[in-house]
């Protein structure tokens, strides 16, 4: 479809070898076969399925009969739909919160564990689980358990002086599951911890003496060096962290029973999707949704990467 | 303790006090000094090992009540903070091994197991070729596909799901693995496409124009040179993709509809829904289970996992 652009994009500005030539058209051929699978899969799995999504996203379509082209109307219906309009609320919620909290412990803890003393394999494994876990069927049916009625955490705050815990706990309290939720992705911080304390790793230390020997103190110091020097992990943390936020399901689903309540509180925007495309078998309305998803997802990568010029400290050859 | 005796430390107080301290006039003062020193770096590290004990247990705390509920009466659960069991059994395990509804709970282990393994064998042979098609070979379009690959890394996958669960649904595929292994088997998860690439970014270039010279292709050269020396990515990409397949709920819940079928994370969830909210052992019991290979990948690979996290963000 787009051979003779890509082409041409690939060969600009490079010098390649004769493209006539026997060798360059072995290269050539190599190069595809090794691809092939890959570009199969990209094709068959991801182009294909997006433009067929957006093409459903004009139409009117529940599985059994042919797709009905309605122009518009699943987007402007969209605006107008309570459900959706919650479920875009909670997930900005979400990812507006969750994430920085999430990454400044990330940070913090990897500050802290950054330092030449003995059992840091140890620390940075054990912190790490978290993240390896968190996202899985069981630890959500645990945090349902540890956060419902009077259970452990209701007990932990009246200890603490708190209020008595309503029926249903945390669970049932529409204004305390996206807290909750919130809790259990921060938990999760150990995998940017991880990538962050390898990012302190390569923060030159004659940087440090330098600038205590200017007489910088610690406050000093980490912004003038720690943060700018660790900038691009900073940035891929965030990036990451974002897009991932915006996906969130599985916890929801579970503690929600499927339901995205108490009161809409825990419908999550993919948690919204499935129910629409999966429940209601509102293909149409469910692919319109999701490209919204993407358009915005879209928009944020672009704008972490367009103001990342003015924060982001790439130094020598990093890039 | 180590700590306290190597001076590139980056431990700012310890350099306060030699490039910044009292000049030691003779060597009573120095030894004096650095035993003072000596002595606070020993307490600075039993500081920081008890902060970091602290936090940790904070941390690994639901994980550790998850564990020992599994042990305690459905009733001593909900509202017990405590992690010893008073009448501490293996009832609830038995209870779980039972399975649900007349299907035995290792059906489940056994379709969770049969996805995971093929799952990590679609990763290693697929992201490998592509890997080294990227890495190591040239052919117009590379950049290209190259930023495509990486877009379908921050591309929320919701927007090809209902097209591609169409088109399973109207090949029949709907209860079978195939719509949850073909993208295993086609590269789909960039992820382990781009540890890899940056793995192999990371050989030589010597040894392929060495195996060049001797007349070996690209085809030689990737079987005996490359995929050998690939083995701590391949590891790594193993292990994470049985992690994710076994942890995985999105892609059964739109594709397993008859409980045969059902993964261990499906089964979780029927279990939680069929058995009375009172039987919390038993749920335990089962999220214990769900989690057992996972928890076991940990103990044993701790140190690829990690370090593959570690390299994905440094290289990113």
């Amino acid at each position: 479809m787009s051979t003779a652009t890509e082409t041409i994009v690939a060969s600009g500005g490079r010098v390649r070898r004769t493209p006539g030539s026997p060798r360059a058209r072995q290269e050539r051929r190599a190069g595809y076969a090794f691809v092939s699978p890959w570009l199969v899969g990209f094709v068959v799995l991801t182009a294909g399925p997006m433009v067929a999504s957006l093409y459903l996203s004009f139409t009117d379509y529940n599985l059994f009969s042919a797709p009905r082209l309605v122009g518009i109307e699943n987007y402007s219906r969209l605006l107008s739909d309570p459900n959706f309009l919650q479920a875009a609320k909670v997930t900005g919620l979400y990812v507006l919160i969750g994430t920085p909290v999430k990454l400044v412990s990330a940070l913090a803890v990897a500050m802290l564990l950054n330092n030449s003393r003995r059992g840091q394999g140890f620390y940075r494994s054990a912190f790490y689980l978290p993240s390896l876990i968190g996202g899985s069927v069981s630890i959500a049916i645990v945090w349902k358990a540890m956060f419902i009625d009077n259970g452990i955490v209701a007990q932990i705050g009246s200890f603490f002086g708190g209020p008595p815990a309503a029926a249903g706990g945390w669970v049932g309290d529409p204004d305390r599951t996206l807290p909750m939720l919130i809790l259990l992705t921060v938990w999760q911080f150990g995998a940017p911890m991880v990538i962050f304390l390898a990012g302190l790793k390569q923060v030159p230390a004659e940087l440090y003496e330098a600038a205590e020997v200017d007489g910088a103190g610690p406050v000093r110091r980490f912004l003038s060096i720690t943060i700018p020097m660790l900038s691009p992990v900073l940035f891929f943390n965030l990036l990451l962290e974002t897009i991932h936020a915006f996906q969130i399901f599985n916890s929801a689903f579970i503690i929600s029973n499927g339901s995205g309540g108490p009161a809409g509180s825990t419908l999550f925007y993919t948690l919204y999707l499935y129910l629409r495309g999966f429940r209601d078998f509102q293909m149409g309305y469910a692919s319109a949704m999701a490209w919204v998803l993407v358009v915005v997802v879209g928009i944020v990568t672009v704008i972490m990467f367009r103001t990342s010029n003015a924060w982001v400290h790439y130094s020598g050859d990093e890039r | 303790m180590t700590a306290t005796h190597t001076p590139t430390t980056q431990r700012p107080t310890e350099r306060t006090l030699t490039t910044q301290g009292p000049e030691p006039t003779d060597r009573a003062t120095s030894a004096k000094l650095r035993s003072q020193a000596r002595r606070r770096g020993r307490l600075r590290s039993i500081l920081f090992h008890a902060f970091s004990l602290l936090v940790l247990a904070v941390i690994l705390y639901p994980a550790l009540w998850m564990l020992m509920s599994s042990f305690k009466p459905s009733a001593d659960i909900i509202g017990s903070v405590s992690l010893i069991p008073t009448n501490g059994s293996f009832d609830n395990y038995l209870t779980a091994l039972k399975g649900i509804g007349g299907i035995s709970f290792w059906t489940f282990a056994a379709n969770s197991l049969v996805l995971a393994l093929a799952s990590v064998l679609g990763v290693v042979v697929s992201c490998s070729i592509t890997a080294y098609a990227f890495a190591r070979t040239d052919f117009p379009g590379r950049r290209v596909m190259f930023a495509c690959m990486i877009a379908t890394m921050l591309l929320p996958f919701h927007v090809v799901i209902i097209p591609q669960y169409i088109v399973f649904n109207q090949l029949g595929m709907i209860n079978t693995y195939w719509p949850l292994l073909l993208g295993k088997f086609l590269a789909a998860d960039a992820f382990f496409v781009f540890l890899m690439i940056q793995f192999i970014r990371g050989l030589p270039r010597e040894l392929d124009e060495a195996a060049t010279i001797d007349g070996a292709g690209h085809g030689r050269i990737f079987f005996s040179v490359i995929l050998p020396l690939m083995k701590p990515a391949l590891v790594t990409s193993s292990i994470f993709a049985f992690i994710w397949s076994w942890n995985d709920f999105f892609g059964p819940l739109l594709y397993l509809k008859t409980p045969s079928t059902y993964t261990m994370p499906l089964a979780l969830r029927l279990y939680v829904d069929q058995t009375t909210t009172s039987d919390y052992g038993a749920q335990m019991a089962m999220a214990i289970l769900a989690l057992l290979p996972v928890l076991l990948f940990f103990l044993a690979f701790q140190r690829y996992l990690v370090g593959g996290v570690a390299t994905q963000g440094l290289k990113g």
